[in-house]
């Protein structure tokens, strides 16, 4: 693919990036219609969606704000189930560094699971492509996948006042959260991180201003690097 | 209820802090490498505050406080489908149906 034109490269993007509508909808139907139930109009549900564009923050700031937590332990804990896009940023950097401010700031604005994924594995796959490619590869991956984004926030938006009493909503936060975690449990330091901050959760429920998700979280985030690195030592020696 | 204040305040900078993730690297550092320790913290980042988040939600589902067998099962089933198929939806839909089922007709 080395003879990329800009513009094939662009509908190339947007072809590979297809598939994954059907991921990104039913987590932006799902948002819209929990914050919906939880107060918020369409048009706050909206912003939100399109301030943020990013699901599992978006799910655990709509909790946290409904447990009335403060604010700094809303968005320190939000940006934290987020902070992988920083390593998705690092991970691209190679690749797009070079393209003009304009277009990255674009980019880092679009810079989701999907995009980054799809990219990624082109742009190792292809060293040949230009930057200008590279860029309308990425933006073609981001397209549908954000058209579903938004319209699937709002079709939940307004769906969630017309859902009947009843159906247990309140649980499907957990079971969404559980379903995106459950298919990572690859390995052993996996495992330990998740367990370590289960329990450490449940330990430091009654601890103030909500801070025990954060306690639990970077326990279970040590947790997970110790293991690693005693299972290096191990296979080592 | 959520406060609208609270909420927008929320909303901004939220929205901020998450640029900021995305545009760090690829705007500020360019290709400097993260450190090793570093890096192997970030790794596990996803798989423990998910969990944390979710368990006293699951735990204490009941009222006042107190564990709802049905949901803490719908939990169960849901991270055993997800770890069996490794695909998120199959985990949802097999959760969801659980919960269902334990609502209505068991109760």
């Amino acid at each position: 693919m080395s003879t990329t034109t800009t513009k094939s490269a662009f509908w190339t993007g947007v072809r590979d990036g297809a598939p994954f509508m059907v991921v990104a909808g039913p987590f932006a139907l799902l948002f819209g219609v929990l914050a919906t139930e939880a107060g918020l109009s369409v048009f706050e549900v909206m912003s939100f969606s399109l301030v943020v564009i990013a699901g599992a923050a978006q799910f655990t700031a709509l909790q946290l704000m409904q447990d009335q937590a403060p604010t700094v332990i809303v968005l320190i804990s939000a940006l934290a189930v987020n902070l992988r896009v920083a390593m998705y940023s690092a991970a691209l950097t190679p690749y797009l560094g070079g393209a003009p401010l304009w277009q990255r700031i674009f980019a880092a604005y679009l810079l989701v699971d999907q995009s980054y994924a799809l990219s990624h594995a082109r742009f190792d796959a292809d060293p040949q492509m230009t930057v200008p490619a590279r860029m309308a590869y990425y933006f073609g991956t981001c397209t549908l996948v954000m058209a579903t984004w938004f319209g699937c926030s709002y079709l939940g938006a307004a769906l969630g006042t017309a859902l009947p009493p009843g159906i247990p909503l309140d649980f499907a936060l957990p079971i969404a959260f559980l379903s995106m975690v459950a298919p990572m449990m690859r390995t052993l330091p996996h495992l330990v991180a998740a367990g370590v901050a289960v329990v450490v959760s449940l330990l430091a429920v009654p601890v103030p201003y909500s801070l025990g998700l954060l306690i639990a979280g970077i326990s279970g985030m040590a947790a997970g690097a110790q293991t690693e690195l005693w299972l290096q030592r191990r296979g080592a020696a | 209820m959520i406060d609208t204040g609270t909420l927008w305040l929320v909303i901004i900078l939220l929205g901020i802090g998450s640029f900021l993730l995305r545009f760090t690297f690829i705007g500020f550092v360019g290709n400097r490498p993260l450190p090793p320790w570093l890096l192997r913290h970030l790794r596990y980042t996803a798989v423990a505050i998910l969990p944390a988040l979710c368990a006293p939600l699951v735990v204490y589902s009941g009222e006042g406080g107190s564990t709802d067998p049905t949901r803490l099962a719908a939990a169960i089933v849901t991270v055993g489908a997800g770890m069996a198929t490794r695909n998120v939806f199959a985990a949802i839909g097999a959760g969801a149906f659980a919960l269902f089922v334990l609502v209505y007709v068991i109760g």
